[in-house]
């Protein structure tokens, strides 16, 4: 079949590999028909995610039919028509029990890894570094998802592919990020970062009750479509003081809840001397750390900062004063996407949101590398490509 | 208790169990009963002090590694080179390699000889840098000193006197290892117990185990493979059997390792769940038997009996062990499999 690999910074390639098997009685193989490229996938791109191997073939986001199915599969036939989630679950551990898919203790072949990293092992996750398991992704024809009777959703045949695709990640992500705010009629969230996740983040919030959103963004495009489809007011933080902005336009208290969408692609640092040294030039290359900083500093007392955007190592000059003096309160996680398929789903089906609002590019299998270097440079108001394999 | 002739699983790091004193006894007094002599430890202060080398040098190659990653240009700069960002990051990611691997395997020679050879790598890039002409000699120098001084270290490191866990539990009638390790399974006592208690089904986890034959109520035959296709084999009998809460067995005299070990099941999360503890000691006899055990028995009996309880749970709790072996990926390169990383082209 043919597969997106990583080869190195800024180097993937669409290349023929051997098709995937069922490896243990829980798996299924699944014919892929439409496939995204994330964001994070970018920071595998740009080469900052430790634990990649040349060859890896990427992709989280990704649905398809089922063609073969393990022995022990029991709620999935051949047929299925499937979207995954991203965090691969095993359904039957403590934290499984508790709907807290993302940190599954089961589903990482290497946990000591990632134990090594963070202190314990979070769930494996399709595409996304050895420390995730090295699972091979979905950026592929066909893909192997184990425990395949935890994670895969159903959904009917009459939905298209671009309006059920994104459930298996950014859909999901940006709605717990809304929802961890305990949002209550009237709120105001600011929402940094008018990306995928960003702008399903919008909606949600709009969705669970919120009175005014303020988007943060300051590529044009993306805070147009805050402003045009999810209908934030928006700030640009080249042209404002954003913490001033907020100040002024939440008469002096603060947004009720922030969210963090952005993340932090340079991470990892925190050793001894060379650490400043990093934090300097990574400060260099990119501002983008400053959104934690900039949503704490802005989030009005004993508010809620919710961090959806991706952060991976250590960071630093985070203001814990603020935190703390201020009673806030810091949610975050990678999203526990099975709890919130099905909902999500009726949500789409009754036309509450619209998932595929966000697509601004459709492409081959083949042309995976063009739009990754497209979506990195953000060229052609670049906000979501979808792959399909086999078109 | 467990080895695997791929190399690639051999792990190596330190862990209190390594050092007298430093870990309290999860059952010390059963210890004792269960096999006396067997309990004692020689905690070699030297393996401590080559843990931390490892460690130190694994920190100082991740250091290294993230600030060539992320900063080539300023890396570049601060050693006086050319600006040569790619070179700079492809180092970067060789250390961050190194570095994880260190810090995973701190004992580890071949761990330790990647760095020795990013050493020369880096010796002959300065080498080849001081006839460019953008190149800051006098930085360079300093440079070069540093690696100069930094690769002694690695050499130093990657020859170690002579002390390994492994080693240690060659030399000498005190060599006996103690290994205890607790993990948390969802699944009820009555159930942990059963699924223990089915010794034939040992191997299914413990991946050194080849059979485990129940003879009777008490006794069992142990068969395990060893490096190079030798066997080993021992009778155990069961000492301990309480239903739901306790397992204790230890080897018949004349084993080819002495070894004894409880598991125990306690109820949590309202009995739901279970703690499953378990210590073993074990005690190679001396000679070409006891090296060929010593072998098996691998270099960090810890981290095999880590992962083989890992194994357990991810088994009794979901039916499977979940693996990625045998899946497809792209072609990798040897400087890919080396390095573990891919180069900035
Ligand atoms: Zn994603
Ligand atoms: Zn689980």
């Amino acid at each position: 079949m043919k597969a997106t690999c990583w080869h190195g910074v800024r180097d993937v390639r669409v290349e023929q590999v051997p098709d995937p098997g069922i490896l243990n009685p829980g798996d299924a193989i699944v014919r892929i028909t439409s496939t995204a490229i994330c964001g994070s996938d970018l920071h595998l791109y740009n080469g900052v995610v430790p634990g990649m191997m040349q060859g890896d073939i990427l992709g989280h986001e990704f649905m398809g039919e089922i063609v073969e199915i393990g022995s022990s599969v029991k709620r999935l036939k051949v047929g299925d028509r499937v979207v995954v989630p991203f965090p691969i679950a095993c359904g039957q551990c403590f934290f499984c029990e508790q709907k807290l898919f993302s940190v599954c203790e089961n589903s990482n072949p290497n946990a000591w890894l990632a134990e090594k990293m963070w202190g314990h092992t979070t769930a494996g996750i399709f595409g996304y570094s050895h420390l995730t398991g090295g699972y091979a992704g979905g950026q592929a024809e066909y893909a192997r998802v184990p425990f395949a009777d935890v994670g895969p959703l159903v959904v009917p045949r009459e939905l298209p592919d671009d309006k059920v695709l994104f459930l298996s990640d950014v859909l999901p992500t940006g709605y717990m990020a809304a929802e961890a705010c305990d949002i209550v009629p009237g709120a105001v969230v600011a929402v940094w970062g008018c990306g995928p996740v960003g702008q399903f983040a919008i909606q949600s919030a709009y969705l669970l009750g919120a009175e005014r959103v303020i988007a943060i963004d300051h590529y044009p495009d993306r805070l147009d479509m805050a402003r045009t489809v999810s209908h934030a007011e928006t700030l640009n933080f080249d042209e404002v003081d954003i913490v001033d902005a907020l100040r002024d336009m939440t008469g002096g208290r603060g947004p009720d809840a922030c969210i963090d969408a952005v993340g932090m692609e340079a991470h990892g640092a925190g050793i001894g001397y060379v650490y400043d040294r990093v934090k300097q030039a990574m400060r260099l290359e990119s501002d983008r750390p400053t959104a934690l900083r900039q949503a704490l500093l802005s989030c009005r007392n004993a508010g809620v900062v919710s961090v959806p955007g991706v952060y991976g190592g250590f960071s630093d000059k985070i203001p814990f004063g603020a935190v703390m003096n201020r009673a806030l309160t810091i949610r975050t996680g990678q999203c526990h996407v099975q709890r919130y398929m099905q909902p999500l789903l009726e949500r789409v089906v009754n036309g509450e949101l619209d998932p595929a609002c966000i697509i601004t590019h459709h492409l081959d299998l083949d042309e995976a590398p063009q739009g990754y270097a497209m979506f990195k440079h953000k060229q052609d108001r670049c906000i979501k490509v979808v792959l399909r394999p086999g078109h | 208790m467990e080895t695997s002739s791929d190399t690639s699983r051999r792990q190596a790091r330190p862990g209190s169990w390594q050092y007298p004193g430093a870990a309290p006894g999860v059952d010390d007094d059963q210890a004792a009963a269960d096999g006396g002599e067997l309990a004692r430890l020689t905690g070699p202060p030297r393996a401590a002090r080559e843990a931390r080398l490892g460690i130190a040098l694994g920190w100082l190659s991740i250091g290294l590694g993230l600030a060539g990653l992320m900063a080539p240009r300023f890396m570049a700069r601060a050693a006086g080179m050319p600006d040569w960002p790619h070179v700079m990051r492809v180092v970067g990611m060789r250390e961050l390699v190194s570095g994880v691997g260190l810090l995973n395997r701190p004992h580890d020679q071949l761990w330790r000889w990647s760095r020795v050879m990013g050493d020369a790598m880096d010796l002959g890039i300065v080498g080849v840098a001081a006839i460019h002409p953008y190149a800051n000699r006098r930085r360079l120098a300093s440079t070069a000193l540093a690696l100069a001084s930094v690769g002694a270290l690695d050499l130093r490191a990657g020859n170690p006197p002579r002390i390994t866990p492994s080693h240690g539990a060659l030399t000498g009638p005190q060599g006996g290892q103690r290994v205890q390790h607790a993990v948390s399974i969802h699944r009820p006592a009555g159930e942990c117990y059963r699924f223990w208690r089915d010794l034939a089904r040992l191997p299914e986890f413990m991946q050194h185990l080849e059979s485990v034959t129940v003879i009777d109520e008490r006794r069992s035959h142990w068969c395990a493979s060893g490096p190079a296709g030798r066997k080993i084999e021992w009778d155990a009998d069961i000492t301990d059997d309480q239903p739901g809460q306790l397992l204790r067995w230890r080897s018949v005299p004349g084993a080819d390792v002495d070894n004894a070990g409880s598991v125990r099941f306690i109820p949590a999360n309202g009995g739901r769940a279970t703690v499953l503890q378990v210590q073993m000691s074990y005690h190679p006899p001396a000679g070409r038997a006891g090296a060929a055990v010593a072998r098996l028995f691998g270099e960090e009996p810890l981290i095999q009996v880590r992962d083989d309880l890992r194994r357990f749970k991810q088994l009794i709790e979901t039916g499977e062990i979940p693996t990625t072996r045998g899946q497809p990926a792209g072609a990798r390169s040897l400087v890919s499999t080396l390095f573990g990383k891919g180069a900035d082209q």
